[in-house]
Parts: C-alpha cells; sequence; structure tokens
C-alpha cells in the first residue's frame, strides 16, 4: 500500500548517468510508447536509490510525460518494487512449495534468528533485511535467496551457508 | 539416452558466449533461414514438427503463428515470454543463463518467420543476472551482424530487446505480460481480440515461451518432419523437465516426450529416485497448477498402463485419475511431506499473485489459504473440505484468465486424492500439528473417492 506520508520529504535529484540510462531505455519501444520505459526505469531508480519514494516516482512521471497515479499504481501492484527503504542487503528467500520440500522454512528461521529481525524490517546497522518471496524459479538448487540490488542469486543453503554469506556481507560493508 | 537437441552443446566450456556457441554451428539456422527459407516456409515447418507451447498450455506453436494477422503497414510483434514463475519450474532460467544464444538465435528466426521488425524477452525481474547475461549476447549478436539492419545482407532488420518484469507471476499470461510491457498493472484482457489480432500497442502479436522458441533452431536444422518422428503421438520432440522436490538429483533433464514416468523417476539416468532412501508418496508433474498425483496414479494409469512423460498420457483419464503435463515443473514428494501442508503453501502462494481482477480468484483464493491455514493449524472442521472443493469450484472457469484455475486445481486434487490426509488433520489435530501422514493413505490408492 503507498503511504505518501512516509514519503514527501525525500528530496530527489536523477544524475546525468541515470538519465542516459532513461533515455537508453525509451529508445527500445516505437514511438509515443515510451510508457514501456516505466518498469525499467523503476528498476535502475531503485537501484540508485534503494527504493522507490513518492518524489522519486513523481519525477520519473514527469520524465516519461505520464500521470504520477500511472506509476504509483505499478509501483504498488508489482512485488519487486519496495515502497520503503531496507537494509544495505535484502535476503529474499524463496518460500514456495518446492523450497519448502527442502527446507526454506527453515533456513527463514534460521535467518530471522541470526539478524534478530522480524521480515521486513531493518537491522539497526541498516545492513540487512531478510523477506519471503515467492517462486524464484531455481527449484531444482534450492533452498535459495537473492540480494538486491544486484539480485545475486545464492543456491543450496544451508544455516552454516546462510551465516558464511551474512559474515561475508558484514565485512564487506565494514570495508 | 534421450537425443539433445536443446542441451547439445550443455557440457561444451563456454557455450554461453558468442565464439563458442557459433563455433559449434550456433546461428548457421539464422542464415538458413533468411537465406534460403521464405518466412511462410518457417512457420510451416514449425507446424509440421508438431511443436506444442512448452510454457504449460501446451498450444500447438506453428498454429499461434498462422493465426498471425498481416494488415499492410501496421507491425508485427514477437514477444518472449521469459516470465518463468510457475513452481517447480525453472528450465527457462538454466537456458537463458547456460545457452543464451540458442534464445536469440531462436528469436531471430522466429521474429523473420512472423515479419517482425522489433521483438522483445520479456524476462521476470528477479533474473537480473539473466537479464545481463541475455543484453551481453544480444550485443555481441547484434556485433556479428546477426541483429540490427539488413542481416546478413538479405535486407530483413530487426531489433531486439530484454524487458524486465517486476515479480508477479500473473505476467506469464500472455496478455497480462503485454498489458506489462507496455507500462502498465499485470491485468490479464479479455480475450477475444487475442493477442495474434490485437496484442502488443494493439499490433499483431504472438508470445511464446523460451523453450519453444529455442526449439525452433532444431526444427529448421533437422526439419519439422525430422523432429516430429522424435516423441509419441501429438506430444513430438524433446521437452525440458525440472526436477525438483525430493528427488535424488535435482535438475534439469531433456527428454523425448513418451519416457515412461517410472523411468523419468528412477533410473540413474535421470531423478536417480528418492532422495535419502525414502519412498514417493505424490508427484505435481507440470508445475504447481496442475493436479497432485499419488504416486501410483502417477506411475500407472487407472487403467493399469505404463504413465508416460507426454501431454496425453499425464492427461489420461482426466482430472478424475490423471493430471497435466504442464511447463513441465516435476515436484516430487518423499514419504514425509505433509499434503495438507503443501497445499496451503501453493494456496497462499495463487492467493498472493492473484492480480485481484476477477472477484472469484480474488476473494476465493484468499478463502482458500484461510481455510487450509486453520486445516493445517490444527484448526480445521470435518465440513472444511467440502467448503474448500465448493470453493475451487466457483473459481474455476469463472474467470478472466488461467490462474483462477490454476489456483483451484492443486487444492482440488489434494482434497480428490489425499482426503484422508486432510480429515486426519481434524480428527487428529493435535497429532497432526506435530506429525506428518506419512504413507497411510496407500492402502488403496485408486478407490479413494473420486
Amino acid at each position: 500500500m503507498l503511504k505518501v506520508e512516509h514519503n514527501t520529504n525525500v528530496s530527489v535529484e536523477f544524475s546525468a548517468e541515470l538519465l542516459n540510462k532513461f533515455a537508453d531505455k525509451v529508445s527500445r519501444y516505437p514511438e509515443a510508447n515510451q510508457k514501456s520505459a516505466l518498469m525499467p526505469i523503476l528498476h535502475d531508480v531503485q537501484a540508485e536509490f534503494g527504493w522507490l519514494s513518492v518524489p522519486a516516482m513523481d519525477k520519473v512521471a514527469e520524465y516519461l510525460r505520464i500521470e504520477p497515479i500511472e506509476v504509483y499504481e505499478v509501483a504498488t501492484f508489482y512485488t519487486m518494487y519496495l515502497l520503503k527503504p531496507q537494509g544495505k542487503y535484502f535476503l529474499e528467500v524463496c518460500r514456495t512449495g518446492p523450497c519448502c520440500l527442502i527446507g526454506a522454512e527453515k533456513i527463514m528461521d534460521h535467518i530471522e534468528r541470526k539478524l534478530g529481525v522480524p521480515e521486513g524490517e531493518v537491522t539497526a546497522d541498516g545492513l540487512f533485511s531478510w523477506r519471503g518471496v515467492e517462486c524464484l524459479a531455481a527449484c531444482g538448487f534450492g533452498p535459495v535467496l537473492q540480494i538486491s540490488p544486484e539480485y545475486t542469486f545464492y543456491e543450496n543453503l544451508t544455516p552454516d551457508s546462510v551465516d558464511q554469506l551474512i559474515s561475508d556481507l558484514t565485512a564487506k560493508a565494514n570495508n | 539416452m534421450a537425443r539433445k537437441l536443446l542441451l547439445e552443446h550443455i557440457n561444451v566450456p563456454g557455450i554461453s558466449s558468442y565464439d563458442v556457441y557459433r563455433s559449434k554451428g550456433g546461428y548457421d539456422m539464422v542464415e538458413k533461414a533468411l537465406k534460403t527459407l521464405s518466412p511462410d516456409d518457417v512457420v510451416e515447418e514449425v507446424k509440421k514438427s508438431g511443436l506444442r507451447g512448452r510454457g504449460g498450455a501446451g498450444f500447438p506453436t506453428g498454429m499461434k503463428w498462422g493465426f498471425l494477422a498481416k494488415p499492410e503497414g501496421v507491425p508485427r510483434y514477437l514477444v518472449c515470454n521469459a516470465d518463468e514463475s510457475e513452481p517447480g519450474t525453472f528450465k527457462d532460467r538454466f537456458l537463458m543463463t547456460n545457452l543464451p544464444h540458442l534464445l536469440i538465435e531462436g528469436m531471430i528466426i522466429g521474429s523473420y518467420a512472423l515479419g517482425a521488425k522489433t521483438s522483445y524477452i520479456y524476462v521476470r525481474g528477479e533474473m537480473m543476472p539473466q537479464i545481463r547475461i541475455l543484453e551481453k549476447a544480444i550485443a555481441e549478436a547484434k556485433n556479428a551482424g546477426f541483429l540490427g539492419k539488413n542481416i546478413l545482407g538479405t535486407g530483413y532488420d530487426l531489433e531486439l530487446y530484454v524487458q524486465p518484469g517486476g515479480g508477479a507471476y500473473i505476467c506469464g499470461e500472455e496478455t497480462a505480460l503485454l498489458e506489462s510491457l507496455e507500462g502498465k498493472r499485470g491485468n490479464p484482457r479479455i480475450k477475444p481480440p487475442f493477442p495474434a489480432i490485437a496484442g502488443l500497442y494493439g499490433c499483431p502479436t504472438v508470445v511464446n515461451n523460451v523453450e519453444s522458441i529455442a526449439a525452433v533452431v532444431p526444427i529448421i536444422r533437422d526439419g519439422g518432419e525430422e523432429y516430429a518422428k522424435l516423441g509419441i503421438g501429438r506430444s513430438t520432440g524433446t521437452k525440458l523437465i525440472s526436477a525438483g522436490g525430493n528427488v535424488k538429483k535435482p535438475g534439469i533433464y531433456e527428454i523425448d516426450l513418451g519416457l515412461s514416468c517410472e523411468e523419468f523417476l528412477y533410473s540413474d539416468e535421470y531423478c536417480g529416485g528418492i532422495a535419502n532412501g525414502k519412498r514417493l508418496k505424490a508427484v505435481v508433474a507440470g508445475g504447481s497448477s496442475v493436479p497432485i498425483l499419488p504416486a501410483n496414479l502417477f506411475l500407472k494409469t487407472a487403467n493399469n498402463e505404463a504413465r508416460l512423460m507426454s501431454y496425453e498420457s499425464l492427461a489420461d483419464g482426466g482430472f478424475a485419475t490423471g493430471t497435466m503435463l504442464g511447463s513441465g515443473g516435476f515436484i516430487a514428494f518423499d514419504e514425509d511431506q505433509c499434503i495438507v501442508r503443501n497445499t496451503w503453501n501453493f494456496a497462499r502462494f495463487y492467493h498472493h499473485e492473484s492480480c485481484g481482477q476477477c472477484s472469484p480468484c480474488r476473494e476465493g483464493t484468499g478463502w482458500m489459504e484461510k481455510v487450509l491455514h486453520r486445516l493445517e493449524h490444527g484448526h480445521g472442521k470435518m465440513s472444511d473440505m467440502d467448503l474448500l472443493v465448493d470453493v475451487s469450484k466457483k473459481i474455476e472457469g469463472n474467470t478472466i484468465c488461467p490462474l483462477g484455475d490454476a489456483a483451484a486445481w492443486p487444492v482440488a486434487s489434494a482434497i480428490r486424492h489425499f482426503r484422508d490426509e486432510f480429515e486426519w488433520h481434524v480428527t487428529d489435530a493435535p497429532i497432526a500439528v506435530t506429525r506428518n501422514y506419512g504413507l497411510a493413505h496407500y492402502a488403496d490408492p485408486l478407490n479413494v473417492a473420486v
């Protein structure tokens, strides 16, 4: 659900580099169909800022010459678009049937204990948050998780491999 | 040993790169198609091959191509459906990761056959690594002259782009995918008109699954008739099966359609049986949407004939005792798995993924999830099973797109075949929340009430 009051004070500027990415996206569609670039552009914006604030979405609307509501309705429909800030590393664990047959629920419990925050909340140091997501199409290699914004993918998870991953990421962030 | 058409070179180091792919004869079929075949010839070969859509519906690809309207002066589009999200299915991720150029080669041939000058590969957004792989591969192909203006000097122009989705199962439905590609919510369209008449931007459009498009390459190489010799009956050619769940050797297998289910599950060449020495309880043979079958009905039809991995054999007996090949998302359940818990999990998935457009699906999937949740957590009632069947029937067939059916079938089939296990969750609730039902229902599975 889009809660405008949480977002209105964030000021947003799009860098020249980001605007170049936008222009490349718009060039992929026939003239007058620039709205097709909306989803790729929202991914670019999210990769840059970590989430989609209302001012950022309004600026995207302005750029694409569409109404802000057209951006909001897309941003709230698709689960990948984050409407509030997440940890620097956002762990998304597949929680659908086939992964659960081979231990996904235990992995989610383990992550929750290890990070000490419930699903959707950010650790005090701002480094991590996590959530369960629906099938990531890697059922033969489960349990799996992905880490945005790069969507790097980790397969055949065990509690030990998750511990290793979290300590690697912590070390990386502190360097 | 099945003949490998799509995965022939899968073990060649570096096959995901243009140079290695090209050295193995890659892109030769673009040359063959563009220089020696007319667009209609290509369509004809695909029709002769009997290739059926590999995304799940199994509709003949050549026929779909044949339906494409070709009004003068109106652009036409080929869109590849790479929104792979059917639980149990992971073959398209595998193909795009390891053989991106096979997909691109198929896209060029398909676009040529359909007269498309711009084509899109719509990849589910979570597959950012695969999107990067495809974009790199497209740049390589373009650099080598297989994309862009005047391909191979034939005068044919084609631009190919990758479009990311945003994390919505519904966009695997072709009209939802087109809405999404137009920058909108993924709400399926009312049909008709079908995309062949009015698809992307209102123009004639064909939407095909990754594996279907990849299969066009060997079809052009060997000819449609040769391709049709593989397989069995109307299930021609080879199929990628994503094997997961409790099998000993999960992964992607390319099988000749018509392989026996028993061989696929138990032979060391394929799944190698059930992991950890356990026994098979149930199988979902074609992705989470298709009816679940107890072990015996998966291995043999109700007429006691060997069940085969083909569209027809898996469907033998209808939904009473059969299922569907679907997308080839194969999920095996061992004796320790709880059918109620899995059914609840799938119901939650469909509730989460319902786009909310049609009331029966939006409301019904939520009710099914709630009722299954209470059954799984020991608060169910004996009347819940009939209630679930009733809700599922009110969803099935009453929605714009097949997501409603896909949500209804797993619930209805689980109750059809495993009703005793559901009842046990009510009669022995305190035990049911702590341990599983195991293989108790196998006393006489074929006589479980339909």
